[in-house]
């Protein structure tokens, strides 16, 4: 009888002190929490993407809340609509964030690309790149595996005839596509704005090009003798367009033999 | 001096905790997918085997034996285990921001994991005095530690393989956990060779 008295006393003596001691370590060492930091992640989207190039939203609330970083209009997938939320929380100035969509700039379809080999490994275009290449005669465009498609958490990316394509109304521009690649082929192009995009970024001579794919860009620079606005270039055997000068009048289209060069309006 | 040697080489190899006696099976399986995860994760621990040793040891010998109470062991060295895992979390989260955000996450998931409290048994069971216990503990850590890094190691090999689809994901992890598990069968007389 009396051991089983002891030992609640014991049970409960330690029971008490540690829960007391739990209780006054919790007041005593209590770390204030960053109210600033938690309104505006409950502002963001909670997408996590890293469009902002912070570690999650959380990250960016902390900078924003911290004064790492003054700009608010870093989160692509709130636009500028959170911007603003932001701006009103923080008290700095908010900013426009131009909505954009993510673009596959390949034109290798099954049609106007051939296969060197067949593949038969890790459906993954980073698997597939790294051998011979990848399959595609063309080594420089979309291998049609989907890791991109993998990536993207709006299902906005398809596989269609072996390329991916990016429907823009679900583009949120988070980025992840992009940092996905293993061809470093996919882009960011605003919305709503017509604009020329080269589809196409095989860097080989035009002889190359022609045997890789026949909708490929061949460095014939007729593009850029067409454009009235010097927005088009070509470097390193590939016409590359510079969205600041271009206006989206499409007379590189008219000029392009291949027509690998076209003007995008994404609509959103 | 070779007593201890010898205790902690049969901890972190004969008798590996997660690969012999099969405790603290949910961590090796929950996070040995990233190596930086799984290291976190060990580092806790052994902290974690380490202090709980140090805690319990005086309690168990001044207050349970003392008594003739050595049944509450369980019972309250879970309690005391849980309240100074709690505890360390909050000095850590005042003091030490960085050490509480690589460890954090870990520190509540291994309050009362069974590695812990079985360590903490087993030193008892083996009737080991203090500096032994110390000694045991950290080296069970360190074969957790072991185990861990070794088995984040294969499942990163696995990403890139092939696997038939019924066996990916958990069966497949399984599978590579037992047979990693039956390569350290292969130590087996190996302490009792060398102190022999």
């Amino acid at each position: 009888m009396e051991s089983i008295v002891l030992a609640i006393i014991i049970v409960a003596a330690i029971g008490l002190i540690a829960g007391l001691g739990l209780a006054v370590a919790s007041k005593v060492m209590a770390v204030p929490v960053d109210e600033k930091a938690e309104k505006i992640k409950a502002v963001l989207p909670g997408a996590n993407c890293g469009a902002c190039g912070f570690s999650g939203c959380a990250g960016y609330a902390a900078a924003l809340s911290e004064g790492k970083t003054k700009n608010t209009a870093l989160c692509a997938p709130g636009g500028t609509a959170v911007s603003l939320e932001v701006a009103k929380i923080t008290g700095l100035s908010a900013g426009s964030v131009v909505p954009s969509s993510a673009v596959v700039l390949c034109r290798g379809t099954s049609q106007n690309v051939s296969k060197r080999f067949v593949y038969s490994g890790v459906e993954s275009c980073k698997m597939a790149a790294q051998l011979f290449g990848g399959p595609n005669s063309c080594s420089f465009g979309c291998l049609g595996y989907g890791d991109c498609a993998a990536q993207c958490e709006y299902d906005a990316i398809h596989i269609c005839d072996g390329v991916a394509r990016i429907n823009p109304v679900a583009c949120h521009a988070c980025k992840k596509c992009v940092n996905t690649c293993p061809r470093g082929i996919i882009k960011m192009l605003p919305l709503n704005m017509a604009k020329a995009a080269v589809l196409c970024n095989n860097h080989s001579k035009g002889a190359q090009t022609r045997k890789d794919c026949s909708a490929g860009c061949i460095g014939c620079m007729k593009c850029e003798k067409t454009c009235e606005y010097g927005a088009v270039k070509v470097v390193n055997f590939c016409a590359v367009v510079d969205y600041e000068k271009c206006v989206g009048c499409g007379k590189c289209h008219e000029a392009c033999p291949v027509k690998c060069i076209d003007i995008m309006n994404l609509k959103a | 001096m070779k007593l201890m040697l010898s205790v902690l080489l049969t901890a972190v190899l004969t008798e590996n905790f997660i690969l012999c006696k099969f405790l603290g099976i949910c961590p090796f399986l929950g996070v040995s997918k990233k190596l930086n995860t799984a290291v976190g994760m060990s580092g806790a621990v052994i902290f974690v085997m380490a202090l709980a040793t140090a805690v319990t040891y005086p309690i168990n010998k001044f207050l349970l034996v003392k008594h003739d109470l050595e049944y509450l062991q369980t019972i309250v060295f879970i309690l005391v285990i849980a309240a100074l895992v709690q505890f360390v979390e909050i000095v850590l989260k005042k003091f030490m921001p960085p050490l509480y955000n690589s460890l954090g996450i870990y520190l509540p998931l291994i309050t009362t994991n069974c590695a812990v409290l079985g360590v903490v048994m087993l030193n008892i069971g083996k009737e080991f005095n203090f500096a032994l216990s110390m000694v045991n503990s950290i080296g069970a850590g360190l074969g957790f530690m072991l185990a861990m890094v070794m088995f984040a190691g294969v499942r990163q090999k696995l990403e890139g393989c092939d696997i038939p689809k019924f066996m990916q994901g958990l069966p497949i992890t399984l599978v590579a956990a037992s047979l990693v598990s039956v390569s350290f069968l292969g130590f087996t007389g190996l302490v009792d060779g060398i102190f022999a």
